[in-house]
């Protein structure tokens, strides 16, 4: 009976090299992909314009909703692109945050602990509008609204991934940073062949989640920065026609269909993990 | 750069905004723990409709952007329902409050989850109603592992409430905005730091709501500790002396 069993299943192998894994092989290329169409297809410029007559007693006109729809794409283009550099920025941001954190030298990790526990506490509103207010005083660099929603969303949200990132280091077991040390490997060896493959997977789930959390908190630039994002596709629009039940029920709706399908995305993401760290 | 610190007066319209903004944070914290409450409950609910209909909202109200929300619920849903306007203070807190029930309600559904299974046995076993299982058993446990996070969403939303600015209430942003319209004269230095102001402003009281969260912790661990372990130490003889008498 035993011998029948079959004996070609793909055994699991998490020593794999990752590029030979399709597991993780695969949606690394989708978000690659997906990445440089996001970002390469440019800005998106242009105003926003309903060049239809919603009747005026039909709450809401269900043609005049759907008509609103590619311009609402375009909006959410905006937004999604926005959301995507800027946490491109944090990604990148929240490591060397999180390696200050955990400095041994205080001059380094006790400013690095006060920053972040300002930008956490503080509204990104807030945060945006002092952007522009600082960008304006010093004269050094002008930013375009753009920009600043992803430099301020890149920081912001920086010292959430900062967070993620330090748990993942923490939650590297104690004998693999001694076996590195034991082993005499550099700090740059250790770093890049020890901790971070090991560290990062696990933060991967938070950051998806803190992604998802960006991706809803850039709609706020459209009101204070002026950005032309789905905020602001609304706002148009209602300053237009008056009519400001479809555009925001549809900003509404367009942001579900992509936000939850990421939650979704992250959720599973996490099983998975926890699956293979067993 | 001026000066660092903005004249008194300039603090005093601040401060009457942080009032609206703590108004806000209030009525939406309010209305977001009894949300979090009910429908962290009925995630865990033994019918599937009501843990559907929970899970419906949770996603609804975590995957929806506050601000988006705000907008919807000040700007297209009183013209949608032929409801007054006026009260956006009402209408800004519970956007604010079921975007924080959202979070809340997982929050205290891992909580629950993490009771052990055992308690539950027992508080069945001595016959408890459902309603004095949560209430007696359950939750008073759930609630050590219930605060700290709610400490962090408390933030969350105290940051969520910058956001009624937009929609045209008169809160500390607001009134920020207002203090550039009155002295533009202040140049452009002076705008960085009023915004430098305000963000310290609610850094305080971030700090503030953790402060309080911490003691609340303090003082749950302490009588929890006292419950499960040694029992709480009388002062040295006191009952001894106090018997005498």
């Amino acid at each position: 009976m035993q011998a029948t069993e079959p004996v070609d299943r793909p055994e699991f192998r998490p020593h794999r090299r990752w590029y030979r894994r399709p597991d993780v092989l695969v949606p690394m290329v989708l978000v690659t992909i997906g990445f440089s169409l996001l970002v390469g297809a440019g800005e998106v410029t242009g105003r926003y314009q309903s060049r239809f007559t919603a009747e005026r007693d039909v709450v809401p006109d269900w043609e005049y909703l759907f008509h609103l729809i590619p311009q609402m794409l375009r909006g959410l283009f905006v937004t999604a692109r926005a959301t995507v550099l800027g946490f491109t920025i944090a990604v990148v941001l929240g490591f060397l945050m999180a390696l200050a954190r955990r400095s041994r030298l205080r001059v380094v990790s006790w400013p690095a602990v006060a920053i972040i526990e300002f930008i956490r506490s503080t509204p990104i509103l807030v945060q945006l509008v002092f952007l522009q207010a600082l960008t304006r005083a010093t004269d050094v660099v002008s930013l375009s609204g753009v920009q600043i929603l992803i430099v301020g969303l890149g920081v912001h949200y920086a010292t959430y991934c900062s967070e993620g990132y330090r748990a993942g280091i923490n939650s590297v077991v104690k004998g693999q940073w001694e076996a590195a040390t034991a082993l005499n490997l550099s700090p740059w060896i250790k770093w890049t062949r020890i901790i971070i493959p090991q560290a990062v997977p696990n933060t991967l789930p938070a950051l998806g989640n803190y992604l998802i959390a960006g991706f809803k908190d850039a709609p706020i630039a459209d009101a204070v920065v002026g950005v032309s994002g789905l905020l602001f596709f609304a706002n148009t629009i209602r300053a237009e026609d008056f009519r400001p039940v479809e555009p925001y029920l549809l900003i509404g709706v367009g942001f579900l269909l992509v936000s939850l399908p990421a939650a979704w995305l992250v959720r599973r993401l996490e099983r998975r993990l926890a699956y293979e760290r067993i | 750069m001026g000066d660092w610190i903005l004249r008194s007066g300039q603090y005093q319209q601040l401060f009457d905004g942080l009032q609206l903004t703590l108004q806000v944070l209030g009525f939406s914290f309010l209305l977001g723990v009894v949300l979090s409450l009910i429908f962290g409950v009925m995630r865990m609910s033994p019918f599937a409709w009501l843990r559907g209909f929970a899970l419906a909202y949770i996603e609804f109200a975590r995957g929806i952007s506050s601000i988006i929300l705000l907008t919807i619920m000040a700007i297209a849903l009183p013209i949608m329902l032929d409801i007054d306007q006026a009260s956006l203070l009402m209408l800004a807190s519970i956007a604010l409050g079921l975007n924080m029930g959202g979070y809340g309600a997982e929050i205290v559904r891992g909580a629950i989850s993490a009771v052990p299974r055992g308690q539950t046995e027992a508080s069945i076993a001595l016959n408890l109603s459902p309603g004095q299982r949560l209430r007696h058993v359950v939750l008073p446990q759930a609630m050590r592992l219930i605060l700290p996070p709610f400490g962090n969403l408390t933030i969350e939303i105290l940051k969520g409430t910058a956001l009624v600015s937009i929609i045209g209430m008169s809160d500390i942003m607001q009134a920020s905005r207002n203090l550039i319209q009155q002295q533009l004269s202040a140049g452009v230095s002076g705008v960085t730091v009023l915004f430098l102001n305000v963000l310290m402003i609610y850094f305080v009281v971030a700090q503030v709501i953790n402060g309080l969260f911490r003691l609340a912790e303090w003082r749950l661990e302490r009588r929890y500790r006292a419950r499960s372990g040694d029992l709480p130490r009388l002062p040295s003889d006191a009952n001894i002396a106090g018997a005498g008498n």
